[in-house]
């Protein structure tokens, strides 16, 4: 099915899940596809990374087989663990007095997949899915080079190998999104597995369509407003910029409190759905009047 | 299948991943054949989605765009003769951009002329023969005294110094002797025994070098210790895990540039790739740069921050303490070496350095060998268990 799909196809179907890409994403994504290749998704916090993936599988039909990266992640995490518990109670409850082929059976039942924790890595390559699922390693900037290691042999083979079992082929290689957030850089060999896509801040027009369409519930004026002020939000000398994710929480919340155009007293009292650092609110604080007359005029 | 694209492109694709090549970018063979299956399956008349398809295989770093989109303008602008006769374009002075791609591509192609003080480099020292005393003397020279000769030699010294930086336990986990109880491997061994936990395994958080960051000041007032400091960061770069920036009236990141193996080429690089050497001093605004763009990126897992610099500042000291509040908040520990320090009667009187030294953790010196060696031990005796 995936073969059919044109980049006109694909833009036009994350626009029916109202997810406003645009037309450049729309061909990463559709060379991904074709390429069968990695994609790697760079871009500011907020930016619609992670949706992105969730939005694609949801277009190919596919399952979303999410891997959250953390320091630290390790194969027990990623890949596959045994149950050990169970492994224990099964053995001790054959009991004391069986013979050597007794524990040989034994032992081959407990390591057989019965006892086998299939975690995300692991279900994706080995799975019977009509459709090819989507594998969303998210935030691979968040875990360390020994995993990044080991994701690059994963990306190449496509099989895990488990000792007790033997190694396991992808009998179809999943459609692999990663996302990073830059806050270091990933090692360049795997980039070089991947197409690569940053997503940039939208524009105001943009901005205003995305919050039209993931909050609905805010008020035509309001949502434009609302994008135009933290546009200009963006402008300023922030230590965090607020992403798109931020705009939709204040257009949100100035939804719940009934607000359908933005003044300064509401913008002060909400600032926080968009700054989350003390030196920023202040900041913009001072500047209050002159950003929403800004925000209205826009 | 994926070699459908039009027979005469490929020599201009090729022709496109040199000049990229050229520019810094990773255009090697294999993204050159995904770029050829890629264009199979691309309409070639739609421009941009040409652009587009070129652009994600070509590019893998945000800093790498602007690059990307110069060289395609100069390449495949429709009328320009040369991009169609497969030359590759780029050391004309006419291009077809505009002044701020065009400015863009000058700087990854190094066409601006190094500014950076290098002269009567061809000379060839010996190796140090003088023997200890001289060498300790050396070691204790101010880098500002030092003829050229004697800054080949202190290159040597600090090459070999044996830089170590604090180490910090991490959350990923080894086998020890001590420490938690690891149930896997001992539940893997009671299988073996019939289910009886015959050994208990242990393991323990792994310990892992601190990064570090280096900022450095290359503005006018600190041009005679430019040079060498830059031989120290490359020394430590080659070892560490270093983030480095330079800055004057502004901040460039130039971890990437030190990463040659080769000093003159990594300093030839450093040099092209800053345009402010021995320009003015805007520390707090550097700073600034540096917490909103890289704070987030570079300072993750507990990182040492050393800033270089004589805190002769012409900017707003507020500012200065503002950002360095910031900075230290983000950072294990913040070091300050300012050169000067080692200069007899120095006082940090300096509006700059007044308004820096409540935020720094150590305040150390930085004028000669012996310093740096200070340096390099402090660095080596903070633990992960110090704490301010």
């Amino acid at each position: 099915m995936t073969a059919s799909l044109s980049i006109d196809d694909v833009e036009r179907r994350l626009r029916e899940r109202r997810y406003i890409g645009d037309r450049s994403l729309a061909t990463s994504i559709f060379l991904a596809l074709q390429l069968k290749k990695p994609l790697f998704i760079e871009g500011e916090a907020g930016v619609g990374k992670t949706e992105a993936a969730k939005v694609m599988a949801d277009v190919l039909g596919a399952r979303l087989i999410r891997l959250q990266c953390y320091e630290g992640i390790d194969l027990a995490h990623a890949v596959y663990e045994w149950n050990y518990p169970r492994q224990l109670l099964h053995i001790r409850l054959l009991g004391e007095g069986t013979d050597k082929t007794d524990r040989r059976t034994a032992e081959r039942e407990i390591f057989s997949s019965e006892f086998l924790l299939r975690r995300p890595l692991l279900d994706a390559i080995d799975n019977d899915d009509a459709t090819p699922p989507v594998l969303l390693i998210d935030e691979i900037d968040r875990s360390d080079e020994e995993f990044e290691a080991f994701l690059l042999e994963l990306l190449s083979e496509f099989q895990v190998s488990i000792p007790e079992i033997g190694t396991i082929k992808a009998k179809q290689v999943p459609f692999v999104v990663i996302t990073s957030n830059r806050t270091r850089e990933v090692h360049d060999a795997l980039k070089r597995r991947c197409l690569y896509h940053w997503i940039d801040y939208p524009d105001l027009d943009k901005e205003v369509e995305i919050v039209r369409a993931r909050a609905p519930e805010a008020a035509d004026g309001l949502a434009r407003e609302v994008a135009a002020l933290v546009q200009g939000l963006r402008g300023m000398d922030l230590y965090k910029v607020p992403g798109v994710a931020e705009t939709l929480d204040w257009a949100r919340s100035l939804a719940a409190l009934g607000a359908t155009r933005i003044d300064a007293n509401l913008v002060n009292a909400t600032m926080g759905a968009a700054l989350k650092y003390q030196e920023d609110l202040e900041k913009v604080r001072e500047q209050v009047p002159a950003l929403v007359e800004k925000a209205q005029r826009a | 299948m994926p070699e459908s694209a039009s027979p005469d492109l490929l020599p201009r694709l090729g022709a496109f991943a040199r000049l990229l090549h050229d520019a810094g970018l990773e255009a090697g063979p294999r993204r050159l054949t995904d770029a050829t299956r890629a264009l199979a399956f691309i309409d070639l008349k739609q421009q941009t989605d040409f652009r587009n398809a070129l652009r994600s295989v070509f590019v893998s770093r945000k800093e790498d765009l602007p690059t990307f989109e110069a060289a395609f303008d100069i390449f495949w602008a429709p009328l320009d003769p040369r991009a169609s006769a497969g030359v590759i374009p780029g050391r004309s002075l006419a291009l077809p951009l505009s002044p701020e791609r065009a400015k863009v591509w000058a700087n990854a192609l190094g066409l601006n002329t190094s500014q950076m003080n290098r002269k009567g480099e061809d000379q060839e020292f010996p190796a140090s023969s003088s023997g200890y005393s001289a060498e300790e003397l050396l070691r204790n020279k101010d880098f500002e005294q030092m003829t050229w000769a004697e800054t080949v030699q202190v290159r040597r010294l600090v090459e070999q110094a044996p830089w170590r930086v604090a180490e910090r336990r991490t959350r990923r986990l080894r086998p020890a002797r001590s420490g938690r109880i690891d149930l896997r491997r001992s539940a893997r061994h009671a299988i073996r025994s019939s289910g009886e936990l015959m050994n208990l395994f242990r393991r323990k958080p792994r310990v892992r070098r601190r990064p570090l960051v280096l900022i450095c000041d290359v503005s006018g007032s600190m041009e005679r210790y430019s040079r060498l400091l830059m031989i120290f960061a490359h020394a430590i770069a080659r070892r560490e895990d270093l983030e480095a920036f330079v800055f004057s009236t502004r901040l460039t990141r130039i971890t990437r540039l030190l990463r040659q193996r080769d000093l003159d080429r990594a300093l030839e690089s450093v040099s092209k790739g800053v345009h402010d050497f021995s320009g003015g001093t805007r520390i707090g605004d550097a700073l600034g740069t540096f917490n909103r763009q890289w704070g987030r990126r570079v300072l993750g897992h507990g990182a040492v921050v050393i800033i270089i610099s004589d805190g002769w500042d012409r900017g707003d000291p507020v500012h200065l303490s503002a950002e360095l509040m910031h900075l230290r908040r983000s950072a294990h520990r913040l070091i300050w070496l300012n050169p000067l320090l080692g200069t007899e009667g120095y006082q940090p009187l300096t509006r700059g350095m007044a308004a820096a030294l409540p935020y720094c953790d150590d305040f150390l010196t930085a004028h000669n060998v012996q310093a740096l060696e200070d340096l390099g031990r402090l660095l080596a005796s903070l633990d992960s268990r110090t704490s301010r």
